[in-house]
């Protein structure tokens, strides 16, 4: 048991680090927010799952855990619709491999 | 065991670091709003891993309340940068 949740934690801290690799070579917000959400979620959960394993008895401390994911798993998507919707009606430049921009054109209201 | 939390603990305190160097760097507004919330992540989940590591279980509220003041923090610096424009 001890083994599988110390497995769980470090797959959770990993894509932590594949996405702070992402921050840095992305050329773009919108590329960057797509790096940095994805531990956002799925390597929180991973971590959660590690721990809550590790004080498996407790059962206060792994509904707090399992909180936490809920909550993250809630509010990430809507955080990062905001800042992308921000960061695009404010003007932010484009990376210049941009293929299709689809809000192009379109009136903001 | 030891080993397994110290490579852990390394792997998170170099994302954390990433984290850091992509605020300073920047570039934009929304950059560095991306950069911090997923630092905030970074240390939620370095609190969670210590608190498995030593068995306390002080620190786990601290999760709760920190998940959720990011939310509202990432969510008002949006509606300021969607005000006055990223700079």
């Amino acid at each position: 048991m001890e083994v599988v949740s110390g497995i769980l934690m470090l797959l959770g801290a990993l894509l932590a680090l594949v996405a702070g690799i992402g921050l840095q070579r992305f050329d773009d917000v919108f590329a960057r927010m797509h790096a940095a959400t994805k531990p956002a979620t799925l390597g929180l959960a991973l971590v959660m799952f590690g721990a809550a394993l590790q004080l498996l008895p407790d059962g206060g401390a792994v509904i707090k855990l399992l909180l936490v994911v809920l909550l993250q798993f809630a509010t990430a998507p809507v955080g990062s619709h905001l800042v992308g919707r921000a960061a695009y009606r404010a003007g932010t430049e484009l990376s210049d491999q941009t293929q299709v921009d689809e809000l192009a054109g379109v009136d903001p209201e | 065991m030891t080993v397994l939390y110290a490579l852990i603990f390394a792997v998170l305190a170099l994302a954390g670091v990433l984290c850091l160097v992509r605020m300073l760097r920047g570039a934009s507004f929304p950059d560095r709003i991306v950069a911090l919330d997923m630092l905030l992540v970074v240390v939620v989940c370095g609190i969670a891993v210590d608190a498995a590591r030593t068995g306390t279980r002080e620190y786990l509220d601290v999760l709760v309340v920190a998940s959720l003041l990011g939310f509202t923090g990432t969510s008002l610096v949006a509606r300021f940068i969607e005000r006055r424009g990223a700079r």
